[in-house]
């Protein structure tokens, strides 16, 4: 049926040697592309908005008209990761919002322990598609908070929902998981810390 | 014959293997390496098996009786790895390396000392795995898929001893596999054209290159594991900008292959039996290779299916969805054409046609509980039940490793040199055929019932079911001490086979005596 009868071959060795370097090849861009998957996923997921991803960066400042013939319903959740000892809840359950309408919605947190500590709010909103409309202009979880021992603190989060938000959604929700980053702290915000003790 | 009789002496006088334990510790000899693969899958098998027996007895009543729940959880996930890894994965190396060379005319194997390597490294792998367990904080305990942050966060401090095995274990399948590839494209006999290749050879094939594609998306899987535990990075924690469904996404991705890694060698071995005790050829040999290469191709583009409840757009719900169910039209294929070579045939029943004939109808059960599985909305209800657990024990219990002990009955004559004693290889199957169904059936109640996997305690609706399981699971783990004690009598004697045992069998490995000589095939064979 094929045409490529195996002749025997004068330098097989040589031969063996060529597809073992073509698989070799291979199995090198495969472990290569394992790695690869990781900033593949990212920019799926950016793009998309799969996985509830939303920009934790700052979004350009609100330029857009309101759409005054819409409202939207934006919930907000929050939860501290497993063994994070804060409080950690949003001032007001839920918003509504006309798109292109900017909104400051404020969060407080509370220290309870005895220790300065570092956190990090990792953000997720459903459904996914909608985070790529949300657009923060200014919140607490573009970067880490400190909160010295035993202190509390609000946290606003200024947002916009971006007109072009598919007619479909009427309700999102912006989910907070707080997560305990005292070991790994920016040395910039441990210095906060030492800043707000020489002012005392 | 006289030919390879003429062979043998010529072979007499270079060289003379050594003997003790330095012949099989420096063999290059794809024989002996075979059989060391088969015996190592074996004694794995074995050592799995036990700790399904541990499992099964503290299931077999609800309440916790006989371990801790932290041990139950390494029971679990060490016997999902070693059956994996240890059993099915290296039972397959050994049959491509007693059977491709035969079948293909060659001589050995391409790549003899690598070969040899690729064999002995995986004692160690195992070795260190099982070591693990006896580490302060245990062994893995976080399931065989090792999903983060179980097996980050969560983990015990031996993880970094799971990771260096899994990697051992990875590189030797990959060299297992670049060698079954040389092999195949460079060694075959003149005349050996691919489409003239016997199925185990083709299926082979095509799984050598799954495997040199995926198990180095394993590789990297679990460094990525390794350093996030051990190094600070954060490629699957959120706090640090990862993501632990990012993890899943990798493991699958090598993890839906690898299922049909452990699956295709199967097809091959059946498409081989089936025919010689039907007396017919096998039917449609080329819709055979076209299903199978279709579905290799396939498995790369389903695996979020294991990931249906982890939030997914709908979108990507039903894409992977259909992809899924696409899969059954080749593997359809190839049940139908199992079943026409069948049909009007000429057939007889010793024992590798009854393990093929209860592979073909079992691993289908196995195959519509897949179907289930695949349709996403009901996934909701079966993901993480035992409806799962009873669905890839059917693929792979009743499949995969039923295919392996067709495998092991058919050939064994041709590696011994005896016959093994049918009687008692009747009674391995029929004992392994109840109590493999009176094991994996009831799961499938179970978990539509809503029984978690994973669990060492149940509530009390469950206890009967499994009562009933775990009296399966040990007849089924005391019938394959009659397959060793099968093994071992063939091997020390008794009626001597002919070239040719099997009435219907073709293929070339049939054409040398039984036993098959150190060297065949050393002046090529011509293939017509």
């Amino acid at each position: 049926m094929t045409t490529n009868s195996p002749t025997p071959n004068p330098t097989p060795r040589a031969d063996n040697a060529r597809v073992v370097r073509r698989l070799l090849f291979v199995v090198v861009g495969m472990f290569g592309f394992g790695f690869a998957l990781v900033p593949l996923y990212e920019v799926f997921c950016d793009i998309t908005g799969f996985n509830g991803r939303t920009k934790n960066e700052q979004a350009a400042a609100n330029t857009r008209s309101v759409d005054t013939s819409r409202t939207i319903n934006v919930q907000f959740i929050t939860r501290v990761n497993k063994g994070m000892p804060w409080g950690f809840e949003p001032e007001v359950k839920s918003v509504r919002v006309h798109p292109g309408e900017t909104k400051v919605v404020n969060f407080l947190a509370r220290n309870p322990t005895g220790q300065n500590m570092v956190a990090q709010a990792i953000p997720s909103v459903a459904p996914g598609e909608a985070g790529l409309y949300l657009n923060k202009t200014e919140c607490f979880c573009f970067n880490q908070q400190p909160l010295a021992a035993g202190a509390d603190t609000k946290m606003p989060m200024q947002f916009y929902l971006d007109p072009d938000i598919p007619k479909h959604i009427h309700t999102l929700t912006l989910s907070y998981t707080m997560y305990d980053m005292t070991a790994n702290a920016q040395p910039d915000v441990i210095a906060s810390f030492e800043a707000a003790t020489s002012a005392d | 014959m006289s030919t390879v009789a003429g062979e043998m002496d010529h072979h007499d006088h270079h060289h003379h293997a050594p003997s003790g334990i330095t012949r099989w510790l420096f063999t290059t000899n794809h024989k002996d390496i075979g059989s060391m693969y088969l015996w190592f899958s074996f004694i794995m098998f074995l050592v799995g098996g036990s700790m399904a027996m541990v499992i099964r007895a503290e299931l077999f009543q609800p309440g916790l009786q006989l371990v801790d729940p932290h041990f139950f959880n390494q029971m679990t996930t060490v016997h999902g790895l070693i059956m994996v890894f240890g059993a099915v994965m290296p039972a397959f190396t050994g049959l491509a390396n007693w059977m491709v060379p035969m079948m293909i005319g060659a001589p050995d194997m391409a790549l003899p000392r690598m070969n040899n390597w690729s064999f002995w490294i995986l004692p160690f792998a195992f070795a260190i795995l099982l070591a693990s367990l006896f580490m302060e904080g245990g062994g893995p305990a976080f399931g065989w898929t090792f999903y983060a942050p179980l097996s980050t966060t969560y983990s015990s401090d031996s993880t970094a001893l799971f990771v260096f095995s899994v990697h051992i274990m990875g590189i030797s399948s990959i060299m297992g596999a670049i060698n079954v590839i040389v092999t195949i494209m460079n060694m075959r006999a003149p005349g050996m054209t691919y489409m003239k290749m016997p199925l185990f050879v083709w299926t082979w094939f095509i799984t050598a290159f799954l495997l040199i594609a995926v198990m180095p998306v394993l590789a990297g899987a679990v460094t990525m594991v390794l350093t996030d535990k051990y190094f600070g990075t954060s490629f699957f924690d959120a706090a640090g900008g990862g993501d632990p469904v990012l993890f899943q996404h990798i493991f699958w991705f090598f993890g839906h292959p690898e299922v049909y890694i452990m699956i295709l060698p199967s097809f091959g071995i059946i498409s081989a039996i089936i025919p010689a005790f039907s007396r017919k050829k096998l039917f449609g040999y080329s819709s055979m290779v076209y299903a199978t290469a279709a579905i290799a191709g396939l498995s790369f583009i389903v695996w979020a299916h294991h990931m249906f409840t982890t939030g997914m757009p709908v979108a990507a719900e039903i894409f992977f969805m259909y992809a899924t169910m696409l899969i059954s039209v080749p593997t359809g294929v190839k049940v139908f054409n199992w079943v026409a070579t069948m049909w009007r045939g000429s057939i007889s029943f010793e024992t590798p046609m009854l393990f093929a004939l209860a592979f073909v109808i079992l691993f289908t059960i196995g195959g519509f509980s897949g179907l289930m599985l695949a349709i996403t909305p009901v996934d909701f209800q079966y993901h993480d039940t035992y409806f799962v657990v009873a669905h890839f024990h059917y693929v792979l219990v009743s499949g995969a490793i039923f295919s392996i002990m067709a495998a092991a009955y058919y050939w064994l004559p041709k590696w011994t040199g005896y016959m093994y004693d049918e009687t008692l290889a009747k009674w391995h199957f029929w004992c392994s055929l109840i109590s493999v169904n009176v094991l994996f059936f009831p799961m499938h109640f179970a978990g539509l019932a809503g029984m978690p996997r994973r669990i060492p305690d149940y509530s009390l609706q469950f206890a009967d079911i499994n009562q009933i399981v775990s009296i399966g699971g040990f007849a089924f783990g005391l019938s394959q001490l009659i397959f060793l004690w099968v093994v071992i009598k063939c091997v020390r004697g008794g009626e001597k086979a002919p070239a040719k045992p099997w009435e219907g069998a073709e293929g070339l490995e049939w054409t040398v005596p039984s036993p098959a000589p150190y060297h065949t095939f050393e002046t090529p064979p011509e293939v017509k």
